[in-house]
């Protein structure tokens, strides 16, 4: 299998390209099945994607020494804003 | 016996120090604060900091000086032949005998002297390409991780925010918050846009505030901001909520928005968008490969029936089909229960979504003339050829200039 893409756009945009390939009807049925699985692995990709980040609202700030801190912000201090 | 005095009654001899100073006083009595308009010339501005210029109108000139203390704290540059008005003192300064003009506060005629300031880094800041359109980056098609900065108390945080989860609910945002007005504002902005790329997680930067008054903005135009902006190396999009003038960070900006709202809209798509073309996509993919299958299966039976003895071959291909659609199966996984019970002939699906929301955030798309073929490989678009581009607002005719495979 492929190594997965870099971005979402590229992913979408190499499935939009396996859809297109299989439309052709010339691919073998080998080549076709491979098309597939790499197709359904960046559907995968995709899918995961959408998902991965979950909804944080961070504030960044520096301590005394220079380094960086990351606080999370609760929805209570987010809506006390 | 002394020779009688030429001039019998002859006030007391003056030393030349004591009428310099005489002079002196009697000017500053009469002139210890005066307010005067006139043109600069000569200007020189040494090492030491203070400013030595003539200060002349049609018929007159006077010499004038603003030492450093004072003009370390003008907002504007000093230049030969600005109209300016002066406050200071006039008094002689006895160790050469010249009359001069001591400034105190110095402001350009005409326009204010932040306003003069202002054009005069824009003029500096354009000279040096940093507006240039060639500069602007395309935003992040899918940004993971969103930069703010702004203040955590603002009204535009929260607008930011809101516009943010509601177009796209999986998202991380990280504030780094800063004054947006008042004396340090403009370098706290600065150094949080160098934050951020420090930190290194963001892939775009939200700069802004909510509307206010011109001098609100003011560290929206401060050098250091544009500095930092031009330096980030993630893009950056002003939002800095004046809509007639733009700020400096307006301009340096790879993006800039009329309000923070605006900016929220710009940097991330709508999720549920992007949901719908990943499904189309894969419906798309499902459909085309059944399409494909379904076509050899006939192929299979047809050769099956027309075949009577090398029926064993008929049975090879057989058996490789349903080994192949076993694959197929296990491909699929969860995708293959959903997609089963999904119309044949979906494949159209994925040309059917509105492009529009990509498009509106400035990509467009290009198709060939008249065939209306997207383009996706510029070497086969020969030179001469006309294209058409498809932008969110309107079409435009183009022509291929040159092809870089």
């Amino acid at each position: 299998m492929q190594a997965p893409p870099k971005t979402f756009e590229a992913a979408l945009r190499d499935l939009e390209g396996i859809v297109e390939k299989l439309e052709t009807g010339e691919l073998s049925l080998e080549e076709a099945l491979g098309a597939f699985e790499e197709g359904v692995s960046l559907v995968r990709y995709l899918e995961d994607t959408l998902t991965a980040v979950e909804r944080r609202i961070e504030v960044l700030t520096r301590d005394h020494g220079g380094e960086f801190q990351l606080q999370v912000v609760t929805e209570e201090d987010e809506e006390d804003q | 016996m002394a020779a009688p005095s030429p001039w019998p009654n002859r006030p007391p001899v003056l030393s030349v120090t004591d009428l310099a100073t005489r002079i002196q006083d009697s000017l500053e009595a009469d002139f210890d604060e005066v307010w005067v308009g006139g043109e600069i010339s000569s200007l020189r501005t040494p090492s030491s900091g203070h400013l030595y210029f003539t200060l002349k109108d049609q018929h007159s000139q006077l010499r004038a000086v603003m030492f450093r203390g004072y003009a370390g704290l003008l907002r504007f540059r000093p230049e030969d032949g600005l109209e300016v008005v002066i406050k200071g003192r006039v008094s002689l300064y006895t160790a050469r005998g010249d009359l001069q003009l001591y400034a105190t506060t110095m402001e350009p005629r005409g326009l204010g002297a932040q306003q003069l300031a202002l054009e005069q880094l824009k003029a500096a800041l354009a000279a040096e390409g940093l507006f240039a359109a060639e500069r602007k980056r395309l935003l992040p098609f899918f940004p993971r991780c969103v930069g703010v900065v702004t203040a955590l108390g603002g009204a535009a945080i929260q607008d930011i925010l809101t516009i943010l989860y509601q177009r796209c609910p999986y998202l991380r945002v990280i504030i780094r918050s800063t004054k947006v007005q008042g004396v340090d504002a403009g370098t706290e902005i600065a150094a949080a846009v160098r934050d951020l790329n420090d930190h290194g997680e963001v892939e775009v930067i939200i700069v802004g505030r909510g509307g206010g008054s011109r001098e609100d903005l003011s560290a929206f135009n401060e050098e250091v901001v544009a500095r930092a902006i031009a330096a980030s190396a993630v893009p950056v999009v002003a939002a800095v909520g004046h809509e007639i003038d733009l700020s400096v960070a307006d301009l340096v900006a790879d993006r800039r928005a009329p309000t923070p709202t605006a900016a929220a809209e710009m940097v991330v798509p709508r999720w549920e968008d992007l949901r719908a073309q990943v499904e189309a996509g894969e419906r798309a993919l499902v459909a085309a490969v059944s399409r494909l299958l379904t076509v050899r299966r006939n192929t299979v039976t047809h050769f099956g029936k027309r075949l009577q003895s090398p029926q064993r071959q008929a049975v090879t291909l057989r058996r490789h089909l349903s080994v192949t659609t076993l694959r197929l199966q296990a491909a699929f996984g969860r995708q293959a229960e959903r997609a089963r019970g999904r119309l044949q002939g979906l494949a159209t699906a994925l040309h059917n979504l509105s492009p529009l929301a990509v498009l509106g955030r400035g990509y467009s798309l290009t198709r060939t003339v008249p065939e209306g073929k997207r383009v996706t490989d510029a070497e086969k678009i020969p030179p001469g050829d006309q294209l058409r581009r498809t932008f969110a607002k309107g079409e435009a005719r183009v022509r291929v200039e040159e092809v870089t495979p």
